[in-house]
């Protein structure tokens, strides 16, 4: 059996399933075409980095911490609970 | 991560009284918890007062914990219930019922204008990879992700939170929020994709 060839993936396509692919969600015709597109096309392998990094600095941000106060009143509240 | 013996050991030693394991416990989730709570809210105040409803919660669900599911998804679960009722009870916020109402499935990740005939690029993006660690992950950008991230649609927003700032797997994100995997993920694409458009322009000028 030789490899049979499937159909290309447009750019236009591969944006739309970008998170699927990182989800590992797409089928193996649609990872295989992914792969395949990616290989050939700078454009994409840039797109696809820039969502990665997007991902990454949504990683870095931080909450506020919390307030002394607040901390307080759940300790009390802790305190409560246990002696009930 | 934490594993299941060690997680057992935990709930043993709350169920003890142990106050400094409560506040270990307070401290890895509370930041946490609030994020969700605001997203959900809109009001650091009102955020901050379910979050400690939510603590009480769990201190009153701790003799029924059975570890069906993690510690974890457990919290955030009560918390959603908490959050639930408050919604349904304010008249100015949407029930949450609405939540996975617009997906935004016709939205496109990338402006059509980029792409040519043959849906290939024709302004293809630059790559990032070039850039310093210092202005990758400067005051500056780490301002622009969260105004872009503030600027979602409710929904996106939080599914991005839980799932890429939070760092929550598919499945405990789509178990505090009550949505399919397939809603969950159309969601997070919509939201990814808005926040590296509003990226572009930032870290792609000289």
């Amino acid at each position: 059996m030789g490899t049979v060839s499937l159909p290309e993936m447009p750019c236009q396509e591969l944006v739309e399933l970008v998170s699927d692919y990182l989800e590992g969600a797409l089928s193996p015709v649609d990872r295989a075409r992914f792969e395949a597109h990616i290989r050939e096309c700078k454009g994409c392998t840039h797109y696809l980095e820039q969502m990665r990094l997007t991902i990454r600095l949504a990683g870095t941000l931080t909450a506020e911490s919390m307030s002394q106060e607040a901390r307080e009143t759940l300790l009390r509240a802790f305190r409560d609970w246990r002696s009930a | 991560m934490i594993d299941i013996g060690q997680e057992a050991r935990l709930v043993e030693a709350l169920r003890r009284g142990d106050e400094q394991v409560f506040m270990a416990l307070v401290d890895r989730y509370q930041a946490s918890l609030l994020k969700v709570a605001l997203v959900f809210l809109g009001n650091p105040s009102t955020a901050e007062e379910v979050v400690q409803e939510a603590w009480v919660g769990v201190l009153q669900g701790l003799t029924r914990f059975e570890g069906r599911s993690s510690l974890k998804t457990w919290i955030f679960g009560i918390l959603m219930n908490v959050i639930r009722k408050r919604r349904d009870h304010d008249g100015r916020l949407p029930p949450t019922a609405a939540f996975d109402d617009d997906l935004g499935s016709g939205e496109a990740a990338v402006e059509p204008g980029r792409f040519g005939s043959t849906r290939h690029w024709s302004v293809p993006p630059a790559s990032w990879a070039g850039l310093p660690e210092a202005r990758l992950l400067s005051r500056e950008t780490v301002a622009q992700v969260r105004a872009a991230i503030t600027a979602l649609p409710a929904n996106q927003r939080a599914v991005i939170t839980l799932r890429d700032v939070e760092g929550m797997s598919a499945i405990e994100a789509c178990n505090v929020l009550s949505i399919s995997e397939t809603n969950q993920r159309v969601l997070l694409h919509r939201a990814r994709s808005r926040v590296r458009q509003a990226l572009e322009p930032y870290l792609t000028g000289e």
